[in-house]
């Protein structure tokens, strides 16, 4: 796969333009393609609320980049991307794309899990939420580390974890 | 010279985001990760100094994480990090 599989910026991001742009790359093998759209959540429930994403170039785009390859591994992908953004966003704003394509739709389903339950826990990024309570610098949640931990456990392909 | 990043709540305890330390070679000895800390020390003071030697702080030298004695060499790039949010 020569296409560029990991990008960040601060821009939005379009899924229409993202599929077009790997549909043009994929043989005929690929019989389906899964998409995962992270938002923003509002925080407040009023809007006012906000997110700010730090990364550090370079080492960031290595994190995700391995945590496509450990899904490449894993099931036979026709096509593989991550779009993350960083900067401030707020509520409602697209912060994150996974698109897999494969030949069936157990590997797309569960590649795009599996990747986005990683993000959760092995990329490099840092997030301050202001809310109605003023900022603080996120962490990982018990329930993302349980969630990777069971794809840890779960050897066999196209199983997604319990927790 | 060693870059040294500091990234979120550690660039807000140290006061900035990074900082340029002169590579000190002491008659031959190679400057490491302990010479780069006893220097930050002097030069951040005791609070900014507490933040990044505090137990979950990370240290990556040219973007790969390190842990325990490393030499280095100009030019190279020191980032401390706190613990990640993820995606």
């Amino acid at each position: 796969m020569s296409l560029e599989r990991v990008r960040i910026q601060p821009e939005d991001f379009s899924l229409d333009e993202e599929w077009r742009r790997m549909r043009a790359g994929l043989g005929g093998g690929t019989g389906a393609v899964a998409a995962f759209i992270g938002l923003v959540r509002d925080l407040g429930g009023d809007g006012s609320s906000s997110l700010e994403l730090e990364h550090y170039p370079g080492m960031t785009e290595a994190s995700i980049e391995a945590i496509v390859a450990r899904a490449e591994e894993r099931w036979e992908l026709s096509g593989a991307l991550v779009i993350h953004r960083v900067g401030r966003l707020r509520p409602e704003d697209q912060i994150v794309l996974v698109l897999c394509a494969s030949r069936h739709r157990a590997e797309a389903f569960s590649a795009c899990e599996f990747i986005m339950d990683f993000l959760k826990t092995d990329a490099v990024f840092w997030k301050k939420e202001t809310g109605p309570d003023g900022s603080r610098w996120v962490e990982s949640t018990r329930q993302d580390f349980d969630r990777a931990a069971g794809w840890r456990q779960r050897r066999e392909a196209g199983k997604p974890p319990q927790a | 010279m060693i870059r040294v990043l500091f990234f979120a709540s550690l660039k807000e305890a140290v006061g900035r985001s990074e900082c340029r330390i002169p590579l000190l070679e002491d008659r031959g000895r190679a400057f490491g990760l302990d010479g780069l800390m006893a220097e930050l020390k002097e030069r951040l003071g005791a609070g900014a100094y507490a933040a990044l030697v505090s137990e979950n702080v990370r240290i990556a030298v040219n973007r790969k994480l390190v842990e325990g004695a490393v030499d280095l060499r100009a030019g190279d790039e020191v980032a401390f990090l706190p613990p990640v949010t993820g995606g």
